[in-house]
C-alpha cells in the first residue's frame, strides 16, 4: 500500500539520487555516461515531483513530471546527435580529450 | 462555458503561435517548396513575416494594456502573464532575432552550411524566450526554458564539420542540461511547497515561510545555481566562452545577446517573484558571485587573443553588472537592468557583426590581429566597431554609459558605496582591453588585402545597431519610458 511509505523517505530517495547523478557527471569522463548521470538527476527530480503530487492529492505535479520526460527525451535525440558529431571528427568519446579551445 | 481556452488566452498567446507555426512552415517550404540552395533567401521572407505577425500580436497586446488601462492580462488560470515586463523583453527578441536573421544568409554561405532549420531554429528558440518572459507559471518557464536551451545547442553545433563548432555545442550541451537538471529539482521542491505551480501561489507560500527555512534554503540554492547557469556568471561561467568562440560568429550574437535577455527576464520572475521571501539569504551570496564575476570577467578579457572569446569574457562581465541592479533590488537598479539590456542588446550584437564581416573565403577573421588597419581597409566598419567599443566600454555620449549610470546610481541610491566602487574601477579595466582592438583598428597595419563581406543584411543590421547605440546614449528619454513600463510590481 503506498500510503504506508512516508512521504519523506521518497524524498530522501530522490535527493540520493540526484547527488549520485550530479557526483557521475563531476567524476565519470565518459560523455555517454555523463549524459546518463543527468538523466538521473532528471529522474530524482522526476520522483519528487510525483511524491509530492501524492501526497498533495494533486495533478500538477505529476504533469510536471510528464513534461520533464518529454525534455529528457528531446535533450536525449539533440545530445546523442551531438555527441555522434563530435565522435565523428575526433574518434573519442573522453571529454578530457575534447579541449581544442583553451584559454 | 469554455474554461479551456477562451479567447483571453488566445489573445495573449499570440505571439508564441506565431513564432511556432513560422518555425515550422520553414522547415516545411525549406523541404517541400525551396529545395535548391539559390531559393533559399525565400526563407528569410518567411523570419520576417513570422516577426511582422508576432511584433504585431504584441503591438495589439501593448495597446489593449494602455488602452483599459491595466497593468497586465493573465491567462490559462496564470500561466501566461503579458505586463509591461514581458513586452520589453519580448521587443528585444524580435530586434535581435530580425538583426541576426539578415546577416546569416551571407555568413552561412561563406561556411559552406547554409539550411533552412537555422531559420526556423531562430524562431523557434525565440519562441522559448516569448515564454520564459511572459511565463508565470513553473511547467511554463521550464518548457521555454529547454525550448530555447534545445534550439541554442544545434545552432551552437550548426557548423557539423567543424571540430570546434563541434565541441562548443557539447560543452554547452552537457552544462547547460545538467543545470536544466538542478533548476527542475529546485523547481519540484518549489512545488512542494507550495502546493501549485503558479508563481503567484508559489510566491505567496513561500513568503509565509522562515527565509532561512531548510527547505527553502535548498530549493533556493538549486534554482540559483540553474539561472545563475544561464546567464553565465562566476563560477557558472565555464561554458559561455568556449560556446562563444566555437559557435559560428551569426550563432554567438543571438546567444549572447537575446538568450542572455530571456534569462535575465527568467531570473528576474524568480528572484522578485518566489525568492523574494529569502531575499536576506540570497543577497550576500549574490554580492560574491557578481564581484567574482566582474573580477574573472575582466581580467581573463585582458590576455585574450580571439575577439570573440575575449568577448564572451567582456559579456560575463556585461552580467556581473547587471546582477548589481538586483542586488541593490530598488525601482532604480530594476530598471537599470531592463534599460542595460537593451543597451547591451545593440551594442553586443553590433561588435559582434563586425566579426561577422571579417570572416571571408580563407579567412577566418577572429584575431585581434585580423582587424589590424581596418581603418585604412573599410573605414566604414572600424568608425561602427568603435562606437560599438566606446558604447561597451561605458563611455558618453553611447548608450553603454546609460546603462551603467543607472546600475551604479541604483547602488549609490541603497547605500552599497563599495560595490559601486569595485564596479567603477572595474569599468577602467576594461577600457584597457576594448582599447586593444581599437589600437590594432587604427594604428596597426593592414593585416590582409581582401576587402571585408558585405551583404545586404550586414551593412542594415550594422547601421540599425550603430544608430541605435548613439541613438540611445544622445536622446535616451524613449527608450527610458519604454524600461519604465517594465517594471515588475
Amino acid at each position: 500500500m503506498p500510503a504506508a511509505v512516508p512521504l519523506s523517505w521518497y524524498l530522501v530517495l530522490s535527493a540520493v539520487l540526484f547527488s549520485l547523478g550530479v557526483a557521475g557527471f563531476f567524476f565519470r569522463r565518459n560523455i555517454i555516461t555523463m549524459f546518463m548521470s543527468i538523466e538521473l538527476m532528471l529522474n530524482a527530480v522526476n520522483l519528487s515531483f510525483v511524491a509530492f503530487s501524492f501526497q498533495l492529492k494533486q495533478v500538477s505535479g505529476n504533469i510536471f513530471a510528464f513534461f520533464v520526460m518529454v525534455v529528457a527525451a528531446a535533450e536525449a535525440a539533440v545530445g546523442l546527435a551531438i555527441i555522434l558529431t563530435v565522435f565523428k571528427n575526433r574518434a573519442t568519446l573522453n571529454v578530457d580529450r575534447i579541449d581544442s579551445m583553451k584559454y | 462555458m469554455s474554461q479551456f481556452y477562451t479567447s483571453t488566452d488566445h489573445f495573449v498567446l499570440i505571439p508564441g503561435i506565431m513564432l511556432a507555426l513560422f518555425g515550422c512552415a520553414v522547415l516545411l517550404f525549406d523541404f517541400l517548396v525551396f529545395p535548391a540552395p539559390k531559393q533559399r533567401k525565400w526563407l528569410l521572407l518567411f523570419v520576417a513575416l513570422g516577426e511582422a505577425f508576432t511584433g504585431y500580436g504584441l503591438w495589439r497586446q501593448q495597446a489593449f494594456l494602455a488602452a483599459n488601462g491595466i497593468p497586465e492580462i493573465t491567462a490559462f488560470q496564470g500561466a501566461l502573464t503579458i505586463d509591461g515586463f514581458s513586452l520589453f523583453f519580448n521587443w528585444v527578441f524580435i530586434a535581435a532575432a530580425l538583426l541576426v536573421a539578415i546577416v546569416s544568409y551571407r555568413y552561412l554561405e561563406i561556411e559552406g552550411e547554409h539550411h533552412g532549420e537555422y531559420y526556423a531554429l531562430i524562431l523557434l528558440s525565440q519562441c522559448g524566450m516569448f515564454f520564459l518572459a511572459a511565463g508565470t507559471d513553473l511547467v511554463t518557464l521550464f518548457v521555454g526554458l529547454e525550448l530555447m536551451a534545445l534550439s541554442f545547442y544545434i545552432m551552437v553545433g550548426f557548423l557539423r564539420r567543424d571540430k570546434r563548432s563541434n565541441e562548443a555545442a557539447l560543452k554547452y550541451l552537457l552544462l547547460g542540461a545538467f543545470s536544466s537538471g538542478f533548476l527542475a529539482y529546485g523547481f519540484s521542491l518549489m512545488y512542494g511547497m507550495a502546493g501549485s505551480t503558479r508563481l503567484r501561489e508559489v510566491t505567496a507560500a513561500l513568503a509565509s515561510r522562515d527565509p532561512w527555512d531548510p527547505v527553502l534554503f535548498v530549493a533556493g540554492v538549486t534554482t540559483s545555481v540553474g539561472l545563475l547557469f544561464k546567464i553565465s556568471v562566476v563560477p557558472f561561467h565555464m561554458w559561455a566562452p568556449d560556446a562563444y568562440e566555437g559557435a559560428p560568429t551569426t550563432v554567438t550574437a543571438y546567444l549572447s545577446v537575446a538568450s542572455k535577455a530571456a534569462s535575465f527576464a527568467f531570473l528576474l520572475r524568480i528572484f522578485l517573484g518566489p525568492l523574494a521571501a529569502a531575499r536576506e539569504v540570497w543577497e550576500p551570496l549574490l554580492v560574491v558571485v557578481a564581484v567574482a564575476t566582474l573580477t574573472v570577467g575582466n581580467f581573463a578579457a585582458l590576455t585574450q587573443t580571439n575577439v570573440k572569446r575575449m568577448l564572451a569574457y567582456s559579456s560575463i562581465s556585461h552580467a556581473g553588472y547587471m546582477l548589481l541592479g538586483l542586488i541593490a533590488g530598488n525601482d532604480t537598479g530594476i530598471q537599470g537592468i531592463a534599460v542595460y539590456v537593451l543597451v547591451y542588446t545593440f551594442m553586443n550584437l553590433g561588435a559582434f557583426l563586425v566579426v561577422v564581416a571579417l570572416r571571408r573565403q580563407d579567412i577566418i577573421g577572429e584575431d585581434v590581429d585580423d582587424m589590424a588597419g581596418l581603418i585604412h581597409k573599410s573605414p566604414g566598419y572600424a568608425v561602427l566597431m568603435l562606437i560599438f567599443l566606446l558604447s561597451l566600454a561605458g563611455i558618453p555620449p553611447t548608450a553603454g554609459f546609460l546603462g551603467k549610470y543607472y546600475i551604479f546610481l541604483s547602488l549609490i541610491q541603497t547605500g552599497h558605496y563599495v560595490l559601486a566602487v569595485i564596479a567603477t574601477l572595474y569599468v577602467a579595466l576594461a577600457i584597457y582591453y576594448y582599447f586593444r582592438i581599437v589600437r590594432s583598428m587604427f594604428a596597426g597595419e593592414v593585416a590582409d588585402k581582401m576587402p571585408l563581406a558585405s551583404s545586404f543584411g550586414l551593412r542594415v543590421a550594422l547601421t540599425v545597431s550603430g544608430v541605435l547605440t548613439l541613438w540611445i546614449g544622445v536622446y535616451p528619454e524613449p527608450f527610458l519610458r519604454l524600461a519604465q513600463t517594465s517594471l515588475l510590481r
